[in-house]
């Protein structure tokens, strides 16, 4: 009975394969099944474009509605977003200086949603990352820059990685629910960054903002050139495209993906399980440390509170808009950090409270988790094979 | 009255003091998600409740004048989130824990919302009982300070355990908690048991938020709760969904959080921040002690996703 759920979740993962094996059956009617599949594979692919925007749509129409609920204007809002995020040079770089830590904090949620998990604290690991990249730049401060700038990185990356590594090793190990473990560890973490800022590895020049040690010149990242952004951008975008490829285009990713699906159908067909979910994790957090090496050396220049930016909370929404695919999250990271960036802008004009935005990202949140309920229920994506959702 | 010096008794008895005073929304939240889970949902968004609850709280008492009715209003707009949240996760393939992590941020975005006016004034604070009236050491009579709500915590966690074991509603909610398909053929409605049982831990966490904002602390900022409604939940587990555990468990956890200002009162200040942590890191040991990889855990509501 296990062997015909693996099977099942074999082919919803992947209609490529099975096309190839209906060919070489060099029957008619398996050229008819493979036809059909593809067809329903573009019907499923369909599927997962438009109903995240159409929810997308929804939340932007609820809150609408809750606007005028309050006497404002939906229509000034929805301009001041355009002209605070998108509409100028200043407020791309505004937006863009945002995208970074948002798409590594996103992945650090989508990765380990492929296995299934739903691992919500990436904020302590872009804050220890922060906190270990300051650290090493200041102890590397003499060494040249192609050799400190990727320590630096690798020390925010090797502790992210641990800390979020740990809660999918306690979800395997232990059964520990890595939901609630990971917030409790973001709480932790962001006691001890404030530990550390404000003890052992505080700048005693910094006074009114305990920070640790202004990072030396060579030791900082610049802006890219042609674009108002820093280089950590692109590496978001690498690291999206990597990603990509790692889930949809290695064994391993496939390996993961079943898991996802169907954890004991894994187990059963001897996939390492266990390794999977650690590795998974770890690179998850690997992204937020990283997140926390750019936000310190391209942007503060330093270790402080302003590292606890909430970016770790924002991405779990980017995460799940863009339904936990890498290529997806880009877009999405660029569309939420246009949002935030003209939340300054809305709060003036509108005398609004800073909370807006966040009760903007509440809505839109439930709404595209209501969504959820939507695949394989609407008429026009119902297919004959892949629709058995 | 000056304070006496009692030297380092001090500490175990702002301990006592403060599991008294910061336990009292970690009952309320814990017996609320009690509730829910024992009806077979999880509901982690009591955060955003906690914090929407204390900022409705506080501006419906500074509204009227009495702490009581901002208790109501609270309870009220907390029966509101879990009746959001329980209609939500009706639908057949919404995953009820990302719905609570929506709710969160959703409750603490409309609570900051509308909280901005309120962050000034000073609203009525609910009431205490002074248990301490025989000691002469002050001290001893502020430690034995115990607000209304702290009893009706205990109350409310011996009524519950009561209603679970002995009670046509009790037997309800745990057989829909146990076997979806059994309710069934009982001709139990279990979409309606699940959504009034999130609906009523809503508004437990509610009343756990007006404690924070009308007593403990006392007033409202937008940095009232630090993750209560969170640790709550896992206390729930740790307290294997039984009301009295859960009631011990809250005073463990409130003793606690009581830890670093108690070292503080005696003059130890090396370390504030990790002892600020020592909650977290108690709730992240107890349900590492307490979970288990390959057996069910003990006295879980078998529909429960969280343990699946």
């Amino acid at each position: 009975m296990w062997r015909s759920k693996a099977w099942i979740t074999l082919s919803k993962a992947s209609s490529v394969p099975q096309a190839k094996m209906s060919l070489t059956d060099q029957t008619k009617m398996a050229r008819q099944l493979a036809s059909a599949q593809i067809i329903s594979a573009l019907r499923l692919r369909a599927e997962g474009v438009l109903i995240p925007l159409g929810a997308l749509v929804a939340g932007f129409i609820a809150f609408s509605i809750f606007l005028v609920l309050l006497g404002k204007s939906p229509f000034e809002f929805f301009s001041l977003v355009w002209k605070g995020g998108f509409s100028s040079a200043f407020s791309w770089q505004n937006t863009l200086s945002r995208v970074a830590p948002l798409v590594f904090a996103a992945l650090c949620v989508a990765l380990p949603a492929r296995l299934g998990l739903v691992v919500i604290g990436g904020e302590g690991a872009i804050v220890l990352g922060g906190l270990a990249a300051a650290v090493a730049g200041t102890a590397l401060g003499g060494l040249p820059a192609v050799l400190g700038m990727p320590l630096m990185a690798l020390a925010g990356m090797v502790l992210g990685g641990l800390w979020i590594g740990a809660i999918g090793a306690l979800r395997i190990k232990r059964g520990v629910n890595e939901t609630i473990s990971s917030l409790l560890m973001a709480y932790i973490a962001i006691a001890l960054f404030n530990h550390f800022v404000e003890g052992p590895f505080r700048d005693p020049a910094s006074l009114n903002k305990p920070s640790t040690a202004p990072l030396a010149d060579s030791l900082r990242v610049g802006d890219m050139p042609f674009i108002a952004a820093h280089w950590g951008v692109l590496a978001g975008v690498i690291a999206c495209i990597l990603c990509w490829v790692l889930i949809d285009r290695t064994t391993v990713g496939f390996a993961a993906r079943i898991a996802g699906d169907n954890v004991r159908a894994a187990q059963i067909q001897g996939l390492p399980v266990a390794k999977l979910v650690i590795g998974f994790t770890a690179l998850g957090g690997a992204f937020a440390g990283l997140a926390g090496y750019f936000e310190v050396a391209a942007v503060h220049g330093s270790a402080n509170a302003s590292l606890i930016a909430g970016y770790g909370y924002t991405g779990i929404l980017v995460a799940f808009l863009a339904r936990h695919n890498p290529l997806a999250i880009l877009p999405v990271a660029i569309l939420l950090g246009g949002i935030e960036a003209s939340g300054g802008l809305i709060q003036r004009r509108m005398e609004l409270p800073d909370a807006t935005i966040l009760v903007f990202e509440g809505m839109v949140f439930i709404i595209i988790l209501l969504s959820e309920a939507l695949y394989g229920k609407l008429g026009i994506f119902k297919t004959n094979a892949g629709g058995t959702r | 009255m000056e304070p006496v010096d009692i030297g380092l008794w001090g500490v175990p008895l702002a301990i006592l003091g403060g599991a008294i005073r910061v336990s009292t929304p970690f009952i309320f939240v814990s017996l609320g998600e009690c509730l829910t889970e024992r009806s077979g949902r999880i509901n982690l968004g009591l955060e955003g409740t906690l914090v929407f609850g204390a900022m409705s709280g506080y501006a419906v008492a500074y509204e009227t004048g009495n702490p009581f009715i901002g208790v109501l209003a609270a309870a009220l707009a907390g029966a509101c989130f879990g009746l959001l949240h329980g209609w939500i996760c009706k639908f057949k393939g919404v995953n009820d824990i990302a719905v609570g992590i929506a709710m969160m941020l959703f409750g603490m975005g409309l609570a900051f919302f509308f909280g901005k006016p309120y962050i000034q004034p000073q609203a009525p604070d609910l009431p205490a009982i002074s248990f301490g009236f025989w000691s002469d050491i002050p001290q001893v009579q502020a430690a034995l300070q115990v607000n209304v709500l702290f009893i009706a915590g205990g109350i409310l966690a011996v009524a519950m355990a009561w209603m679970f074991r002995s009670t046509r509603v009790g037997l309800t909610v745990r057989v829909v908690g146990d076997s979806t398909d059994a309710a069934r053929a009982m001709g139990l409605n279990p979409d309606r048991v699940r959504l009034l049982s999130t609906a009523a831990g809503g508004a437990l966490a509610g009343i756990g938020g007006a404690y924070l904002s009308l007593y403990y602390p006392g007033s409202w900022t937008e940095g009232i709760s630090s993750g209560q409604g969170l640790m709550a939940i896992a206390l729930v587990i740790f307290a294997r969904w039984n009301p009295i555990n859960c009631f011990w468990a809250a005073l463990l956890f409130g003793g606690a959080g009581a830890l670093g200002p108690a070292l503080q009162s005696v003059g130890v200040s090396e370390g504030y921040y990790l002892f600020f942590a020592a909650p977290y890191v108690l709730t992240l040991v107890l349900l590492i002690m307490t979970s288990s990889p390959d057996r069910a855990l003990q006295g879980a509501p078998l529909e429960l996703s969280l343990t699946k």
